[in-house]
C-alpha cells in the first residue's frame, strides 16, 4: 500500500477557491506564473513557505466556490501530495481526482494537529500522528482508475489510442 | 417506489426504469456550456486527449462574458483561442458580448426541461429553474465530454425545501434563497441536489426562480429543480411533453430531508463578511455605513430586478458618496429594461450603468474596491477579495434592499427611502 510522511499546513474551514487562486489571476497563461498567488487572500506568504511534499489539513467544505480547476492545479503545483479535510466541496474534489491529486476526507485529524508536524498517510487506509491512528475510507473503484491511469486526460489519451496500458 | 425530480431526469437520461440515490451512472449530455476564462485551458486539454472532432457540435455553446470588454492585457487572447477554437471545430453558438452565460443558456434557449447540462462554472446549478439537470465541472471534464459526449455522475440525494404561501412586499426570491442557505450551512447541500416545491414557488416568476437555483451552489448543491409549469413552457418557448410535466417529486419518493417554510415569514436579509451562510437579518445591520452598490450577475441581473430597484429609486437620489452600478444580466435585458424606462429613472437616480455581464461579480473589472470600504452587492459571492482586496466587506442581497441602501448610504431595509411607502 503506498505510503508516505510529510509535514502539514493547517487551513480552516470553507476554503474557497477564490482564496485558493484569485479570479484577478486565472487569465495568467500558465498554472506555473499562478501559483505564487495561491492563498493569497488569506495567507500571503504561503505560497512561498510550501516545500514539495508537505500536506494541507483543513476543516469542512474544502474547495467551495467556483469550478475553477486552476484551483487544484496551483496546489498541486505548489508541491502539496495530499489534502486532508474533513470534507470537500463536489466540483473541487472531482478536478483534483481528475488531476491526480489525492484528497483524503478524515473527520477528526484537523482538531488534533498543529501546524508543521508530521504525519504519515497510508493510501485507502489511514493516517498516523504521533502515534495515533485515523482510519479513512477508499475512493470509490471509478474514481481509482482515473487516479491510477494518472488523471483523466491520460484517461482519454489511452481511450484515443495514444497511450498504451 | 416514487422518485424525486433528478431521480426521474437521470432514469430518463440513461435509459433506466429507476435510479438510486449512490449509483455512479454515464449520463449522455444535452448541451454543454464553455465560459471565456476556461477556453484556453478546455482547448488544451482537448487537444491532449487527442479527439479528432467534437461529439456534436450543435450541442456546445461558447459565450465570453467574464473578460468582455476586456480589462487586462492578456484577456484578449481568450476570444482569440476561442474563436480559433470555434472555427476549428465548427462550433454554431459562439455569443461574444451578449451577456453572462447563465442567463443566455436559459434566455437563448439552449436549455430544455428534463436536459441534461454541463458548464465550466460553477452557477451552472441555475437551469435548473426550468427542470435542467445542469452542474458545474472543470475544464479536463469539458474537454472528455466535448470527446464522448457522456460524463458519470453520481445519483444525489435530494433536499426538498417547500415553500407555501405569500412573499410580503419588497421580499424577494433572493431574500429566500439566502435565508435557506444559512439554514442549510455552506455545505449543507454538498452533493445533494435541491427540489423547490409548494404555492410560493408556484407563485414565482422564471427569473425569480433563477436566483434560487444560481445560488444552489453556495449551499454545496449539485443541481436545484424547479417542476416545469406554464410560464417555464412560456419562458422555453416549448409545449411541454407528457414527460417534461411528470418532474415532480412522487409523493412516495424518498428524500434526505423535507423542510417547510411559511412565505409570509421571509424578511430581508444580507450574506455578511465573507460567508455566504452568514446571514442576518437587514433590520440588525440597520444603519452600518456604505461605499458602493451593484445590482447585476447571473442571480440578480434580470429585468424585474432592474424594476424592483427602479420602484425603490423612482425620484430619489443615490447617496453622494455612494457608487451604484448597475449591469444587466444580458443584451436583451439591457434592452428590455432600456424600452420600459427602467434604465432612464435607475440613471436620473444617480446610477453607472455598465454593459451586460459578469461585470464587478467576479471582481475583475468595473467598480473595484480598496481596503476598509463596505459594498452591499446583488450577486452570489462575497468571498474574500472576490470584489477587491481581501479587506473589502461585502454584504449579499437582493435587488431592492440594494437599491434601498444606495439612497441611504448605509443598511438599511427602508423601501420608501424616508418618505411615504
Amino acid at each position: 500500500m503506498e505510503q508516505f510522511t510529510g509535514n502539514v499546513w493547517t487551513l480552516g474551514d470553507d476554503i474557497d477557491t477564490d482564496i485558493i487562486i484569485p479570479t484577478e489571476y486565472l487569465a495568467l497563461k500558465t498554472i506555473e506564473e499562478m501559483k505564487q498567488y495561491g492563498f493569497s487572500p488569506l495567507r500571503p506568504k504561503l505560497a512561498s513557505q510550501i516545500r514539495q511534499g508537505d500536506m494541507i489539513v483543513a476543516g469542512k467544505n474544502f474547495g467551495c466556490g467556483s469550478s475553477r480547476e486552476q484551483a487544484p492545479e496551483v496546489i498541486k503545483a505548489l508541491g502539496i501530495r495530499c489534502i486532508i479535510a474533513k470534507s470537500f466541496a463536489r466540483i473541487f474534489f472531482r478536478n483534483s481526482i481528475n488531476n491526480g491529486l489525492l484528497l483524503i476526507e478524515q473527520p477528526d485529524l484537523y482538531d488534533d494537529l498543529k501546524e508543521g508536524d508530521s504525519i504519515t498517510v497510508t493510501v485507502n487506509h489511514g493516517i498516523d500522528y504521533q502515534g495515533k491512528h485515523y482510519p479513512i475510507a477508499s475512493l470509490p473503484d471509478n474514481l481509482m482508475e482515473i487516479i491510477e491511469a494518472g488523471g483523466l486526460v491520460k484517461a482519454m489519451r489511452r481511450k484515443n489510442g495514444l497511450e498504451c496500458v | 417506489m416514487g422518485q424525486t425530480i433528478i431521480e426521474k431526469i437521470i432514469s430518463h437520461n440513461t435509459g433506466k426504469e429507476s435510479v438510486k440515490p449512490g449509483e455512479i451512472v454515464v449520463v449522455s449530455v444535452d448541451r454543454v456550456m464553455l465560459d471565456d476564462i476556461m477556453i484556453p485551458f478546455i482547448a488544451d486539454k482537448f487537444e491532449e486527449m487527442g479527439f479528432a472532432k467534437i461529439w456534436d457540435s450543435d450541442k456546445v455553446v461558447l459565450i465570453y462574458d467574464h473578460l468582455v470588454p476586456a480589462s487586462q492585457l492578456d484577456d484578449t487572447r481568450h476570444y482569440k483561442v476561442g474563436d480559433h477554437f470555434a472555427e476549428q471545430y465548427g462550433l454554431k453558438h459562439v455569443h461574444r458580448s451578449d451577456g453572462i452565460c447563465h442567463q443566455l443558456m436559459t434566455e437563448a434557449g439552449y436549455v430544455k426541461p428534463g436536459d441534461v447540462v454541463f458548464g465550466t462554472d460553477s452557477h451552472t446549478t441555475t437551469y435548473g429553474c426550468v427542470a435542467a439537470f445542469s452542474t458545474g465541472i472543470g475544464y479536463t471534464e469539458m474537454a472528455a465530454i466535448l470527446g464522448t459526449g457522456s460524463l458519470w455522475v453520481k445519483v444525489p440525494e435530494t433536499i426538498r425545501i417547500v415553500i407555501e404561501g405569500r412573499l410580503p412586499d419588497y421580499v424577494m426570491s433572493k431574500d429566500v434563497i439566502l435565508r435557506i442557505i444559512g439554514d442549510l450551512g455552506a455545505d449543507g447541500a454538498t452533493y445533494r441536489a435541491l427540489e423547490f416545491c409548494g404555492s410560493g414557488v408556484d407563485q414565482m416568476s422564471v427569473s425569480s426562480r433563477m436566483t434560487m437555483a444560481n445560488m444552489a451552489i453556495e449551499a454545496g448543491a449539485k443541481c436545484a429543480l424547479f417542476t416545469p409549469d406554464e410560464k417555464t413552457a412560456q419562458y422555453c418557448q416549448v409545449e411541454l411533453d407528457s414527460w417534461q410535466k411528470s418532474l415532480a417529486g412522487d409523493e412516495d419518493a424518498s428524500y434526505y430531508k423535507t423542510i417547510t417554510y411559511r412565505a409570509e415569514d421571509f424578511v430581508p436579509v444580507m450574506a455578511c463578511p465573507s460567508q455566504v451562510d452568514k446571514i442576518c437579518n437587514v433590520a440588525d445591520l440597520e444603519g452600518i455605513q456604505i461605499d458602493q452598490v451593484f445590482i447585476g450577475s447571473c442571480t440578480n441581473g434580470r429585468l424585474e430586478d432592474l424594476q424592483m430597484a427602479a420602484r425603490v429609486l423612482k425620484g430619489k437620489k443615490v447617496a453622494p458618496f455612494v457608487k451604484l452600478i448597475v449591469t444587466p444580466a444580458s443584451r436583451k435585458v439591457y434592452e428590455e429594461a432600456g424600452a420600459c424606462g427602467v434604465l432612464n429613472v435607475l440613471a436620473e437616480a444617480g446610477a453607472i450603468i455598465t454593459h451586460p455581464g459578469c461585470g464587478l461579480c467576479c471582481g475583475r473589472t468595473g467598480g473595484i474596491l480598496g481596503d476598509g470600504e463596505r459594498v452591499v452587492a446583488t450577486n452570489n459571492r462575497n468571498f474574500l477579495g472576490r470584489m477587491g482586496t481581501s479587506k473589502v466587506e461585502i454584504y449579499l442581497a437582493s435587488p431592492a434592499v440594494a437599491a434601498a441602501c444606495a439612497v441611504a448610504g448605509k443598511i438599511t431595509a427602508d423601501f420608501s427611502c424616508g418618505g411615504e411607502s
